[in-house]
């Protein structure tokens, strides 16, 4: 005799809903618990090496949006000084082309993602909004920084 | 100073203090009117609170912790928004009858309580006709939510009412004749005097197919989920209650969350032994048995998926109507061979009876004479 048709299965669910209901909660509240999220992340920012960065502005080129702005004036030794290099990151997509054409890797994505503002022109990144000494390099398109960045906190691994 | 004797005799002339009022003081009514009210609308912000927050212990979520300590002021945050909000007439409403609506349905949820007792004695009217006022009163609700469907001048608001008529109409018979075996049980229909009669056996263990009826039928009577699908929002966007905004939808989800009190109240007084209790004071017992039905039904919501409304009418008429009626005449019998008071070899009989007759009503129970197999 079976019994698939005499409310088994209600049983069953509500054994499920149940084991639920005691184990951890798979959630946590965001603005007092903050996760890791993947080294590999595109953020809503940024961050420009000084040091590297030749002027080239091979970044404004190919950025899609159109969104990064760079001024610069001849320098010594085959560099550009940059003089103003500002990125509007309302109209930034995050697709991280500018980081992949940068040929002398002076331009990395940031991990920021609570970069919102109450005015737009708040929204744009100035030069020294961007510094590598300043801000926290993701290892989009550089894995060689992989190793100095901490793990991805993920929700289903976590131990507490 | 006014003797308060002379005040009563006064009103006496107009309106006769019924002697079935606990302690004939003539301020009886009042402080329960106060207390019945408060505590009806305490009990639905606590409701669904533990809604809110269950369902989402279930999903293994955290659910709302925003607002004040554990979230607790979030309905309170919740009514403030709704009673700030535009109240919208569409243009081709029946405007009286859309604006009483609201109140039709609100209003028997309070007025239920004045038959349940919360301590011997303790409650506003001992009716002897208490079941039956209970069934009459709450069957008033419908009438606020046909209305409210019909005045919107909206076909989806009118099929959602229209479901809703069938769906309660249909689970009304079950639940009454569930309740017949209750009160045949008790011997009287006054809540008090069933509660009294429960101080040996709570009626679970004596009617566990009652009860049972009774909870599914409760539950499928307020639309709590699986049978939810009168406001089924991804159907038919949320019923009767579509044209609704402000503090008139919000006396509707007073309605609905205040039928879910009384539906948690009424089991737990029919079946659960009421304010019957070791220890504890009473109205303390009658609180905790309340939210036991209330978490059980919050679990069944968690777990349970919404029911085709061919599958709704079927399980109330082709399964629950006759399980119900067995029930009543095996009910009946019982009473009759045991006039004084039932033995206890009877539990062990009405289980194997609930066993075998749901085992055998799903054998039977087939959608659509039987040609639809699901």
């Amino acid at each position: 005799m079976k019994f698939e048709r005499y409310g088994i299965g209600i049983a069953k669910g509500m054994v499920v809903t149940m084991r639920n209901l005691l184990r951890r909660r798979i959630t946590t509240q965001y603005p007092e618990k903050r996760l890791i999220v993947s080294r590999r992340t595109r953020g809503n920012e940024l961050v420009w090496s000084k040091e590297k960065c030749t002027g080239c502005a091979t970044c404004a080129r190919t950025c899609p949006q159109g969104v990064i702005h760079i001024e610069t004036s001849p320098g010594e030794e085959n560099r550009y000084n940059v003089e103003v290099f500002e990125v509007d990151t309302g109209y930034c997509i995050s697709c991280g082309l500018c980081v992949e054409s940068c040929p002398y890797n002076a331009l990395f994505m940031g991990y920021a993602f609570e970069l919102a503002k109450y005015r737009r022109g708040e929204l744009i990144l100035s030069r020294d909004d961007m510094l590598i000494e300043n801000k926290q390099a993701s290892a989009f398109f550089h894995p060689e920084i992989d190793d100095t960045l901490p793990e991805q906190e993920l929700l289903i691994d976590r131990k507490e | 100073m006014i003797d308060p004797n002379i005040a009563v005799n006064a009103l006496c002339r107009f309106a006769p203090v019924a002697s079935d009022w606990p302690g004939n003081e003539w301020w009886h009514w009042l402080v329960f009117t106060l207390i019945i009210i408060v505590f009806i609308l305490v009990m639905v912000i606590i409701f669904i609170y533990l809604e809110r927050r269950i369902i989402a212990w279930f999903a293994a979520r955290i659910g709302p912790n925003r607002t004040g300590p554990f979230g607790v002021f979030q309905n309170i945050a919740a009514a403030l928004k709704l009673l700030l909000k535009e109240g919208i007439n569409p243009t081709n409403a029946d405007i009286l009858i859309f604006w009483l609506a609201p109140i039709v349905n609100f209003a028997p949820v309070i007025a239920v309580f004045a038959v349940v007792p919360f301590q011997n004695g303790a409650l506003l009217a001992d009716l002897n006709v208490g079941i039956l006022f209970v069934l009459a009163i709450s069957s008033i609700s419908t009438i606020g939510v046909f209305m409210a469907g019909w005045s919107s001048g909206n076909k989806y608001s009118m099929l959602g009412a229209m479901r809703m008529i069938a769906a309660v109409v249909s689970y009304e018979i079950p639940v009454v004749l569930a309740l017949a075996g209750v009160a045949m049980l008790a011997g009287s229909l006054s809540l008090n005097d069933i509660v009294i009669e429960q101080g040996r056996i709570p009626f679970i263990i004596l009617q566990p197919l009652g009860f049972l009826l009774l909870f599914v039928g409760g539950c499928a009577e307020i639309n709590r989920s699986p049978f939810d699908l009168m406001e089924a929002d991804s159907e038919i966007v949320a019923g009767f209650h579509t044209e609704y905004s402000g503090i008139k939808w919000a006396m509707f989800f007073l309605g609905e969350f205040g039928e879910m009190v009384v539906m948690s109240t009424l089991i737990a007084t029919l079946f659960l032994g009421g304010w019957q209790g070791p220890g504890l004071p009473p109205w303390l017992w009658l609180l905790i048995k309340i939210f036991i039905v209330d978490f059980v039904m919050i679990w069944t919501r968690a777990t349970l998926p919404r029911v085709r409304i061919d599958q709704l009418m079927a399980l109330a008429w082709k399964f629950m109507f006759p399980l119900a009626l067995v029930n009543l005449i095996i009910t009946a019998i019982q009473v009759l061979a045991w006039p004084d008071a039932l033995p206890l070899y009877v539990i062990p009989i009405n289980w194997a009876i609930t066993v075998i007759l749901v085992l055998l009503g799903s054998k039977l129970f087939k959608l659509g004479w039987g040609r639809v197999e699901v």
